[in-house]
């Protein structure tokens, strides 16, 4: 009998790596799903990784559509529950490389306790949040990401809800690998995916994406160019908290983080926030610039890698509690499981 | 350790009915458990029926809080847990209360004294002081009070322990009166006791010496002038254990998994009565079997999806409320057409319903439980042991033809032990996963996940195989590729593949065989999981008393095998006893076009065979 190890044993490589597959990409023309594509795309293209070792796992809406499109293992799974299907996936095959696409309304509305519990878990996947703020794929309605008052189809006088921070919550889960992005910074999300790739552990990438048709130029103040330098803060491992082209900084204030005019001197690099990605008291305060852009004297939305540390998988937790029973207890014996512990004997 | 023994008479029963009865906290499950063990040891056919309150610590002395625990130990063939007890142990007045009817006439009340004072009395709802062991209401039965409270801390007398510990010990006590009272040797409870307290000597010697007090209690006390023996029953000739149904299904499903060669998970969240699998199952890690603790109903189905897709048996379990959960899921699982095995533990419903009682009223919720067409093969046992083999089976199906399937149990075969003849590995079937078979070099050829063979199933390519990468996900895919396809013409033909896949299942299982009974006449009762024992019992008596009745127990309810029609076309009448409103008696009157009568009883409780047996005597008259 053939069993699922010897199947995989005997399988060989690839002659060419193209990760495209043969199926037509049918997101809205100009959506922001093309770009983040390309640059995962892009990224495997250059680490080589060979594709049979790559899964793909979605849930539903319009990002979930990703793994159609790329030659790898995909499944397209049901709404909200993809994490549910990596956990399982990777307790049995901890070798393979996962990646899970999801989006507002899948991950924190439908999915939101699923996520929550896989970032605690730390579950080896590179999670990417596509981020628009709407529900797209229902034609319209607001998603737990939209603001206060977004008017919408289902919410004609303005939403009534608070929205979600996710960054936040992610990090309140235990979350070992934070980041955000854009689809409009190619560069920049390229970077973050590969740190997220290379790190072991839940990777959670918040990507802000633009959804042309039903939330246009939702993140508009942080990609344009007359506004990005304003709005946006890039946040680098060692290196102080600086925007607006290197006017201004970030100090903290004890535990407030305050805006400092560097032209005007009210303070040098050295009085700056110096990032840290492995400090989790200040990745709290980081999630937590959040603020609504319309406001004077607004923070600027950080984005980058905010926050790594190492904190062993579930799936390894698993496999090695496995290990140690057969190591304890000798490899299972069908034989004296069906036994038990007390028998007797007629005849 | 050796037990004295003084001469008294002994009397010889062919099968014994007793019924533990306390509060949910004094150790009555335990006590019944050992008790069944030793009779299962000693030789004698068992079947047992735990029934316990939702409530983990129910209000003390209230008839809320009874736990019972009957057991049927007999030097025959026994089917069922019993009608009617002969024995009715009771901890407190709450317990004979609840259990009184229960009593055979002219049976034995052992009652714990103690739990018949003031306050028990009026908790047990025994008003103006009405005390049953001394009103005269009792005169139908043999009534034998003993304060056991006081004896058990008598024995432990001297023992550093605190009062709340000795009491603990009572339960012990009454187990070693009862094994006095059988005939039968402490060996057995003392060595369960060893295993369980082994690192706690201070309790390990004060549950021993309880033990051993009742039995010399027994063996002592001059109002017990008889002792009874049931001698052991000609099984058939083999090797046995005890094992209840969560057990058995537990087993079954590892066994499948190893005869297919693969690694198991189990993606579960805790419910009543389903949990016991989940803790047996964590208990077998060195087989390979990954636990997963989920955080929701819904996880724990789509872990076991990602788990049976990354090329391990998947396999969740739950009870009614949690499978109302994994509907979605189960639809997911039949479109990507993986394996995945589904256990339904049911209980009583609707909603929380009745967590601790049993009932078989998820039968439609299987059947037709998801949105679209999603048939999914569904099984059910029939009695404790059957849960190994249908497991087993459930796993074989599941994965030899890539489907989920659901298996159900319910709550009375889910916690009842009987002895099993267990199998030898070798002597399983084997199983073969369909893997798609791996790329050679040079193959250019498009590998299609959803090409079909002869049954209707398509390969299993796992993650990992070269040149076999491919989508697939929930939305219809068109025929052969899985690619995405919203064409008119191919859902109706996938619709179609997927149902003649599940419907050439049932072609590969076992014709239809009776249980027992005639082949041909006057009734044919029609059963379905754990009403086995009642029906068998009760037609086995009305064939003795002549009648012409036959008895077909369904294992495989969907798809139903063709003959089924055939086979109930021979009798002049059809009776489907069940613990719903007559969920199977639908199925069958639609597919059949047969004017079958329903039996049903929805009270949280197995049938009795008289009450079968009554009814079934009622419609031949008719």
């Amino acid at each position: 009998m053939t069993t699922a190890t010897e199947v995989l044993n005997g399988s060989i490589p690839p002659a060419k790596l193209d990760y495209a597959s043969d199926q037509e990409v049918r997101w809205c023309p100009g959506c922001g799903d093309y770009s983040i594509l390309k640059q995962v795309e892009t990224i495997l293209k250059e680490q080589g990784k060979p594709k049979e070792e790559i899964v793909f796992i979605s849930g539903i809406g319009c990002s979930s559509r990703f793994p159609y499109y790329l030659d790898t293992y995909g499944m397209h799974s049901i709404h909200g529950r993809a994490p549910a299907i990596v956990s399982g996936l990777r307790a049995v095959r901890p070798q393979l490389s996962v990646w899970m696409i999801t989006g507002d309304g899948d991950s924190l509305s439908i999915g939101g306790n699923h996520l929550i519990h896989l970032l605690r878990r730390n579950v080896d996947v590179n999670v990417l949040l596509f981020n628009n703020e709407i529900y797209g794929l229902t034609k319209g309605q607001y998603s737990p990401t939209s603001p206060e008052g977004a008017v919408t189809k289902s919410t004609p006088m303005g939403s009534v809800d608070h929205p979600f921070n996710p960054l936040a919550l992610c990090k309140g889960a235990d979350a070992t690998f934070i980041a955000r992005a854009m689809d409009r910074d190619p560069k920049q999300l390229r970077e973050v995916l590969v740190k997220a790739d290379a790190h072991r552990g839940t990777s959670l990438i918040e990507i802000y994406q633009n959804c042309n048709v039903f939330n246009d130029g939702a993140f508009e103040v942080f990609t344009e160019k007359a506004t990005k330098p304003f709005h946006t803060l890039f946040v680098e491992h060692g290196k102080p908290l600086v925007f607006a082209n290197g006017t201004k900084g970030i100090k903290l204030d004890g535990m407030t983080p305050v805006i400092v005019d560097l032209a005007a001197g009210e303070a040098s690099l050295e009085d700056l926030w110096i990032h840290d990605e492995r400090d989790s008291f200040k990745a709290s305060i980081l999630v937590r610039l959040f603020d609504d852009q319309g406001h004077e004297g607004a923070m600027p939305r950080p984005f980058g890698v905010f926050y790594i540390t190492e904190r062993s998988t579930v799936e390894s937790r698993i496999n090695a509690q496995v290990e140690q029973s057969k190591q304890k207890r000798g490899v299972g014996d069908l034989d004296a499981l069906l036994r038990g512990e007390r028998t007797w004997t007629i005849g | 350790m050796e037990t004295p023994t003084r001469t008294k008479t002994v009397e010889e029963r062919r099968n014994v009915v007793i019924l533990f009865a306390g509060d949910s906290g004094d150790g009555i499950q335990l006590t019944g458990a050992q008790f069944t063990d030793t009779n299962a040891l000693f030789g004698n056919d068992v079947s047992t029926f735990p029934n316990f309150p939702a409530e983990i610590r129910a209000p003390i002395g209230t008839m809320a809080g009874v736990s019972g625990y009957q057991l049927h130990f007999g030097s025959v063939e026994l089917f069922t847990a019993g009608d009617q007890c002969d024995v009715l142990v009771v901890m407190n007045a709450a317990a004979l209360r609840a259990n009184i009817s229960k009593l055979k006439l002219g049976g034995t009340v052992i009652a714990n004294s103690d739990g018949f004072d003031a306050r028990n009395l009026r908790l047990a709802g025994y008003i103006d002081q009405q005390d049953p062991l001394t009103d005269g209401t009792l005169t139908n039965y043999t009534v034998h009070a003993v304060d056991v409270t006081k004896m058990t801390r008598n024995a432990l007398e001297g023992m550093t322990l605190g009062m709340k510990e000795k009491d603990r010990c009572k339960n012990m006590f009454v187990l070693g009166f009862v094994n006095w009272m059988f005939s039968r040797s402490l060996a057995n409870s003392e060595k369960f006791l060893e295993g369980k307290f082994g690192r706690k000597p201070e309790l390990l010697e004060a549950n021993k010496k309880a033990l051993l007090a009742g039995y010399n209690y027994g063996d002592t006390s001059e109002t017990f002038t008889t002792r009874f023996e049931v001698k052991p029953a000609p099984m058939p000739k083999g090797n046995y254990r005890s094992i209840t149904g969560n057990q058995g299904t537990a087993l079954g499903l590892i066994a499948g998994a190893q005869k297919a060669g693969l690694d198991m998970f189990y993606g579960s969240y805790p419910i009543t009565p389903a949990s016991d699998i989940l803790h047996e199952l964590a208990k077998h890690k060195n087989f390979g079997v990954k636990t997963f603790q989920a955080e929701d109903e819904i996880a724990a189905i789509c872990s076991a999806i990602g788990a049976s897709y990354g090329g391990a048996l998947g396999v969740t379990a739950s009870s009614g409320p949690g499978i109302a959960l994994k509907g979605e899921a189960m639809g997911l699982a039949f479109m990507l057409e993986i394996p995945l095995v589904i256990v339904n533990v049911q209980r009583g419903g609707p909603s929380t319903g009745l967590p601790t009682k049993t009932e078989q009223a998820d039968l439609f919720q299987a059947v037709h439980g998801r949105n679209g067409e999603a048939p999914i093969p569904v099984l059910a046992a029939s009695s404790p042991t059957d849960c190994f083999e249908m497991a087993f089976e459930a796993v074989r199906i599941a994965v030899e033809h890539m489907t989920p399937v659901i298996l159900l149990t319910d709550g009375y075969i889910a916690n009842g032990a009987e002895p099993w003849r267990f199998p030898e590995a070798k002597d399983l079937k084997p199983i073969t996963p369909p893997f798609a078979k791996p790329k050679v070099a040079g193959d250019m050829e498009k590998f299609l996940p959803y090409l079909r063979d002869e049954n209707g199933v398509r390969p299993w390519a796992i993650p990992g195989m070269a040149g076999l990468q491919h989508r697939i996900g929930g939305i219809e895919k068109e025929d052969g590729t899985g690619n995405i396809s919203y064409e008119p013409l191919n859902h109706e033909k996938m619709v179609r593949l997927r149902a003649d896949k599940v419907r050439k299942v049932v072609e590969g299982v076992p014709p239809l065989d009776l249980s027992n009974g005639v082949d041909s006449g006057d009734l044919l009762i029609l059963g379905w999981g754990s009403t086995y024992g009642a029906i068998k019992t009760a037609v086995n008596e009305m064939c003795a008393e002549g009648h012409c009745v036959g008895h077909l127990h369904l294992r495989y309810l969907f798809p139903f095998r063709k003959e089924l029609g055939e086979i109930i076309s021979r009798y002049k009448r059809v009776l489907i006893p069940e613990m719903n409103s007559g969920q199977m008696r639908q199925l069958i009157r639609a597919e059949f076009l047969v004017d079958a009568r329903g039996l049903n009883k929805i009270q949280g409780m197995p049938f009795t065979a008289a009450e079968i047996k009554v009814a079934a005597t009622e419609f031949l008259k008719q």
